[in-house]
C-alpha cells in the first residue's frame, strides 16, 4: 500500500480538505503562508464546570489548521481540561459540564446530532503517559483503522500501519518486530507508537496532552521533530509545561491562568513581547 | 509564648540513658511480636499436619482391597443358566452357591450346617455376582474348575487390616500332648510346658479383676436402691403403695446379692494363685493352640493344661517344642464382628497365601452402595461434575456481565451504591440460606394468589438433580464472581480506557476489546476460587435433596444425583466401620480437586500478573 491509498482511506472517512495534506511535505512555510492559515476549530465562550467549581471561564479562541497551537500555563490552570473539551473526552467524567460552543469545520461538536465516539475518530489524542495497549505493535496501530472500517483488506491495513509508523518515525526501529508487545518498547518509542496509533485513524486534529513530560531529552527531541512534521497535515494542539518546547514547536501559543485564557497570539510575539503582565512573569519564570 | 524551647537540650535526649532503655523496650516488643506470630504459625501448621496425616493414613487403608483365592467348580442351576444366557448385561447371575461350595472345599475340616453361614459371611455378596459375570462372559467355563478371587466382606477386610487385632503368638514352651476327652466329640485336653500359659493367666486374671470391679459397682448401686426403697417404705401411707415398694425392694436386694456373689467369685478366681481353672467365655481373650494344620480353641485353662475343642482337626498326639504354638487374641469375641471360628479360617487362608491384596480401583469406578466394601465415589464425581457445570454456566456469564455493567456503564448513584452493598453482603450470607431459597423457589415453588387465580412461581427444577443443586450454588457463587470481577476490572488502568476512547472506540468496544481481556485472568481466578468453594459446599445441597442414596451416576443434569461433599456426609453417618476409611478416601479425592483448582488459580494469577 502506498501513501496514496492511505489518502483514499482518509478521504472516504472524513472527506475533509486537509486529507490531501498527507503528501504535502513542503518545507517550512514562509511568514505570509502562516498568516493565511485556515481556522479549524472555533471556540466561543467555553465554560467548563466540575460539579459546582468552574474550571474554564469564557474561553474563546480559533485554532488554526496545519499549525501547532501550544497551551501553556501553571499547573491547575485548566489547559488540559480545555484540550479534552475539543474531542469531548470530558464526557467520560460524570460531573463535568461544558457550556458555550466549539465548532469543528463550522459544526458544533456539542450538538445533539454529533456522536462523540465518531468525533474522537476525527480529533485524535495523545496522552501524557505513553499508554500503548498491552498487545502487539501491529495491533496497537491497526486498532483504530479496524474499528472505523478504514481498511477493506488486510493489505490495506498493513499499508496504514506501515505509513502510520513511518509518520511517527518508528518504522525503522520496529519493522522487524511488529508482533512483539507494544509495552516492551522504551518510553520514547512507546509515545511515538501512541502517536502512530492516533495518526492511523486519520484524524483532522491531533490533541497532545504534555506528550513529552514522561520522556528523557533525547526522546523529547524525537517527538518534537515529529510534531513539527505532523503540522504539515494536521491541526496540532499541544499542552506543555516547557516554555522552550512551546517556543520550539508551536506557531500559536495560548496562556492560561486560573481557568482564564489571558493571552493568545503568534508564538514569536508571546515569547518576545507578551501583552499581559502575568504572561511576562510566567515566561520569565517568576511564577508558575 | 513566653517559654522558649532549647532544641540542643532536646537533641541531647537522643543519647540519654532513658532513650537507650526505650530502645531496649522497643526491641523486646518486636521480639515478642515475632514470637507470637511464629507460635501462631506453628500451631496452625501442626493442626494442618494432624488433619492431613489422619486423612492420609485412613485413606491408605483403602488403597488395597482383599480377596480370597478359591478353586471354584462352576456348576450352575437351571435358573442361573437362564440368566447367564440372557443378553442383557444388567441382568447378573449370582453364583453364590458355587462360591459357598468352594469356600467349604478350601477350609480343611468339615463345616457344620450352623457354621456354613459364618463361612459364607466372610466373602462379599458381590463375589457370587462377579463370578456370574465371569461365566457370562465365557460360558465355556461351565463345568470347569477355575481359580477365582472372591471379594471379602467389609468386616473381613477390616480384620485383615488389623482393625480388630490379630492372634499373636505367646510363649509356647514345652511339649504339647493331646488327650481326647472320653464321650465328648471334638473336645480335647492338652498339656503344655509349665511357663507357657503365664501370659494367658495374667490376661484372664486381669479380665476377672475388671469384671469383679464392675460387679462391685453394680452391687453398690443396688445397695443404694435398696436403701432408698427402705426409706420410702417407712414413709409409705397406703397399703397399695407399700406392696408396690416391697416388690421393688425385693428385686433390688436380689440384684445386689447376685452382683455381690459374682464379684466374690471373680475375686476369688483372680486372687487364688494355684490350681485354678479359668473357664473362658466370650468376654475373655481368645486362646488358640496350633499344631500342623489344626487349631484348638481353648474353653478352659489351668496351669499346664488347656481344655478346648478342635476348630480344625490336628493329626497326631504329641508335638515337641517349636512344632506347635499358642496364640492369644486380646479383643474378646463379643466385641468384634469376626468370631473365633472365622478368625481361624482367615488365619488359615492367610498362612496358605490365599488372601490376595489388590489395588482398590473399585472406589473410584463404582457408585454408592449399601455394602461398605462395594461403595465407590464415581456417581458422586459425575454428580459434582454436572453440578459444577451448571454453576459455572449460570454464574460466570451473569457475574461477568454484572461486574462489567456496574464498573463501566452504571452511573454512580444511590441505587448502584445500594446494589454494591447488597452484593457484598450476599457474599457473607450463610450458604444454608441459599439452600432454603433454592428449595423454596427452584424446587418447591411458591403459590401466589392474585385475584382468585393461583399462580405458582418457580418450582421448575427436579429435586435432587444437579441442575437444582447447580442453580443454588450459582446463587452462592455469583457474589464472589461479581466482587472478584469488579476488583479486576477496576485494576485495569484508566489510561487504557483513555487510549481506546481517544481513538474513537465506543464504551462497549473499550470494555470488550481492552478492559475485559485485561481483567479476565483476575475474573477467572476469582471464579475458580468461587467454584472451589461451591465444590466443597454441603449444606445448601442437603436442602435440595442431593443427599439421596443413589447407585447410578446421573446421566444428565436432570437425573437425581449427589455430590462428593454430600456423599462424604452420608458415609460419615453410616455405622459400618469400613465407611470410615472410605469417607477419608472420598475426602482425599475432594481435597485433591480443591488443591488442583486453587493451584490453577494461583498459576493463572502468576502467569498473567501485569505490572503497569
Amino acid at each position: 500500500m502506498t501513501e496514496t491509498d492511505m489518502q483514499n482511506a482518509t478521504a472516504t472517512e472524513t472527506e475533509s480538505q486537509n486529507a490531501s495534506g498527507l503528501s504535502d511535505i513542503s518545507p517550512v512555510r514562509s511568514a505570509e503562508q502562516i498568516a493565511e492559515r485556515d481556522i479549524k476549530v472555533r471556540c466561543h465562550e467555553v465554560d467548563v464546570f466540575y460539579g459546582t467549581s468552574q474550571a474554564i471561564k469564557k474561553v474563546s479562541m480559533d485554532i488554526e489548521d496545519k499549525a501547532v497551537t501550544a497551551f501553556i500555563g501553571p499547573s491547575g490552570c485548566g489547559k488540559s481540561t480545555f484540550l479534552r473539551c475539543i474531542n469531548r473526552m470530558n464526557d467520560t467524567i460524570d460531573i463535568c459540564r461544558v457550556d458555550g460552543t466549539i465548532e469543528l469545520d463550522g459544526e458544533d461538536i456539542y450538538d445533539q446530532e454529533i456522536d462523540p465516539v465518531q468525533l474522537r475518530a476525527r480529533v485524535g489524542m495523545v496522552f501524557q503517559k505513553p499508554n500503548p495497549f498491552p498487545k502487539s505493535i501491529y495491533e496497537n496501530v491497526s486498532y483504530g483503522p479496524k474499528i472505523h472500517g478504514l481498511a477493506a483488506t488486510k493489505a490495506d491495513l498493513d499499508g496504514i500501519v506501515e505509513a502510520s509508523l513511518k509518520r511517527a518515525a518508528l518504522w525503522d526501529e520496529v519493522k522487524d518486530r511488529l508482533d512483539s508487545p507494544g509495552t516492551g518498547l522504551s518510553g520514547g518509542q512507546q509515545q511515538r507508537l501512541c502517536i502512530a496509533r492516533a495518526v492511523a485513524t486519520a484524524p483532522e486534529v491531533l490533541l497532545m496532552d504534555e506528550p513529552c513530560s514522561a520522556l528523557d531529552p533525547i526522546a523529547t527531541a524525537q517527538v518534537e521533530e515529529l510534531i513539527d512534521e505532523l503540522r504539515q497535515s494536521y491541526s496540532v494542539v499541544i499542552v506543555t509545561h516547557s516554555m522552550q518546547q512551546a517556543a520550539r514547536v508551536s506557531q500559536k501559543t495560548a496562556f492560561f491562568h486560573l481557568g482564564n485564557m489571558l493571552e493568545y497570539d503568534e508564538t514569536g510575539k508571546i515569547f518576545t513581547a507578551p501583552s499581559h503582565e502575568k504572561t511576562q512573569q510566567y515566561i520569565t519564570g517568576r511564577f508558575g | 509564648m513566653t517559654s522558649t524551647i532549647d532544641f540542643t537540650d532536646l537533641s541531647a535526649k537522643h543519647t540519654s540513658d532513658e532513650t537507650k532503655k526505650r530502645l531496649k523496650q522497643r526491641y523486646w516488643a518486636e521480639v515478642r511480636l515475632k514470637a507470637y506470630g511464629m507460635l501462631a504459625i506453628a500451631f496452625a501448621g501442626a493442626a494442618l499436619l494432624l488433619l492431613t496425616s489422619t486423612i492420609v493414613t485412613k485413606t491408605t487403608s483403602v488403597v488395597y482391597e482383599y480377596y480370597v483365592t478359591l478353586e471354584a467348580q462352576i456348576e450352575v442351576s437351571d435358573r442361573d443358566q437362564e440368566r447367564l444366557a440372557d443378553p442383557n448385561p444388567r441382568l447378573r447371575a449370582n453364583l453364590r452357591r458355587v462360591v459357598g461350595a468352594s469356600l467349604q472345599e478350601t477350609v480343611p475340616g468339615e463345616v457344620g450346617r450352623a457354621e456354613q453361614r459364618a463361612l459364607a459371611g466372610l466373602v462379599s455378596g458381590e463375589a457370587g455376582l462377579e463370578l456370574g459375570d465371569l461365566v457370562k462372559a465365557d460360558p465355556s467355563l461351565i463345568g470347569q474348575t477355575i481359580s477365582f478371587d472372591a471379594l471379602l466382606d467389609d468386616n473381613t477386610q477390616l480384620y485383615l487390616k488389623g482393625s480388630y487385632g490379630r492372634p499373636e503368638t505367646i510363649n509356647s514352651s514345652g511339649t504339647l500332648t493331646l488327650t481326647p476327652v472320653e464321650g465328648e466329640d471334638g473336645v480335647v485336653e492338652a498339656k503344655v510346658g509349665p511357663s507357657a500359659l503365664t501370659e494367658v493367666f495374667e490376661a484372664l486374671r486381669d479380665q476377672r479383676l475388671t469384671e469383679a470391679q464392675r460387679a462391685r459397682a453394680e452391687q453398690r448401686r443396688q445397695q443404694n436402691a435398696v436403701e432408698v426403697w427402705e426409706q420410702r417404705l417407712l414413709d409409705a401411707e397406703t397399703e397399695e403403695e407399700r406392696s408396690e415398694l416391697e416388690s421393688r425392694l425385693e428385686a433390688s436386694r436380689f440384684q445386689r446379692d447376685a452382683a455381690a456373689s459374682k464379684a466374690d467369685g471373680l475375686m476369688q478366681q483372680a486372687t487364688v494363685r494355684r490350681e485354678i481353672t479359668f473357664e473362658m467365655g466370650n468376654r475373655d481373650p481368645s486362646l488358640f493352640l496350633r499344631a500342623g494344620e489344626g487349631w484348638i480353641k481353648a474353653t478352659a485353662v489351668a496351669r499346664e493344661y488347656v481344655r478346648g475343642e478342635f476348630f480344625e482337626p490336628i493329626e497326631g498326639a504329641s508335638f515337641p517344642e517349636g512344632e506347635w504354638s499358642a496364640l492369644m487374641m486380646m479383643s474378646p469375641e463379643i466385641e468384634r464382628p469376626i468370631d473365633d471360628r472365622q478368625v481361624v479360617w482367615l488365619e488359615d487362608f492367610s498362612d496358605r497365601g490365599l488372601i490376595v491384596e489388590k489395588f482398590n480401583s473399585r472406589i473410584l469406578t463404582v457408585s454408592d452402595s449399601a455394602s461398605a466394601e462395594l461403595a465407590g465415589i464415581w456417581g458422586a464425581l459425575v454428580g459434582s461434575f454436572w453440578t459444577m457445570m451448571v454453576t459455572f454456566l449460570l454464574a460466570f456469564p451473569l457475574g461477568v456481565m454484572a461486574s462489567i455493567y456496574l464498573e463501566e456503564f452504571a452511573p454512580k448513584n444511590r441505587t448502584t451504591d445500594l446494589i454494591e452493598v447488597n452484593i457484598n453482603n450476599l457474599a457473607a450470607v450463610p450458604s444454608i440460606v441459599f439452600g432454603l431459597l433454592g428449595l423454596a423457589i427452584f424446587v418447591a415453588g411458591i403459590d401466589v394468589h392474585i385475584f382468585g387465580y393461583e399462580i405458582q412461581i418457580g418450582g421448575f427444577l427436579p429435586r435432587s438433580s444437579p441442575l437444582a443443586g447447580g442453580a443454588v450454588l450459582a446463587l452462592m457463587t455469583l457474589p464472589t464472581i461479581i466482587i472478584a470481577g469488579r476488583a479486576s476490572i477496576r485494576a485495569v488502568p484508566p489510561s487504557i480506557r483513555d487510549a481506546a476512547l481517544g481513538l474513537g472506540a465506543s464504551k462497549l468496544q473499550t470494555a470488550t476489546h481492552h478492559v475485559l481481556p485485561l481483567a479476565m485472568p483476575g475474573i477467572l481466578t476469582g471464579s475458580i476460587i468461587g467454584m472451589a468453594q461451591a465444590l466443597g459446599e454441603t449444606a445448601p445441597l442437603l436442602l435440595v435433596g442431593m443427599n439421596s442414596f443413589i447407585q447410578e451416576p446421573p446421566g444428565d443434569p436432570l437425573s437425581p444425583g449427589n455430590v462428593l461433599p454430600t456423599l462424604i456426609y452420608q458415609w460419615n453417618s453410616n455405622s459400618e466401620r469400613l465407611f470410615d476409611d472410605k469417607t477419608a478416601a472420598a475426602i482425599s479425592v475432594l481435597l485433591i480437586f480443591l488443591v488442583i483448582m486453587n493451584a490453577l488459580a494461583v498459576l493463572l494469577r502468576k502467569r498473567f500478573e501485569r505490572r503497569w
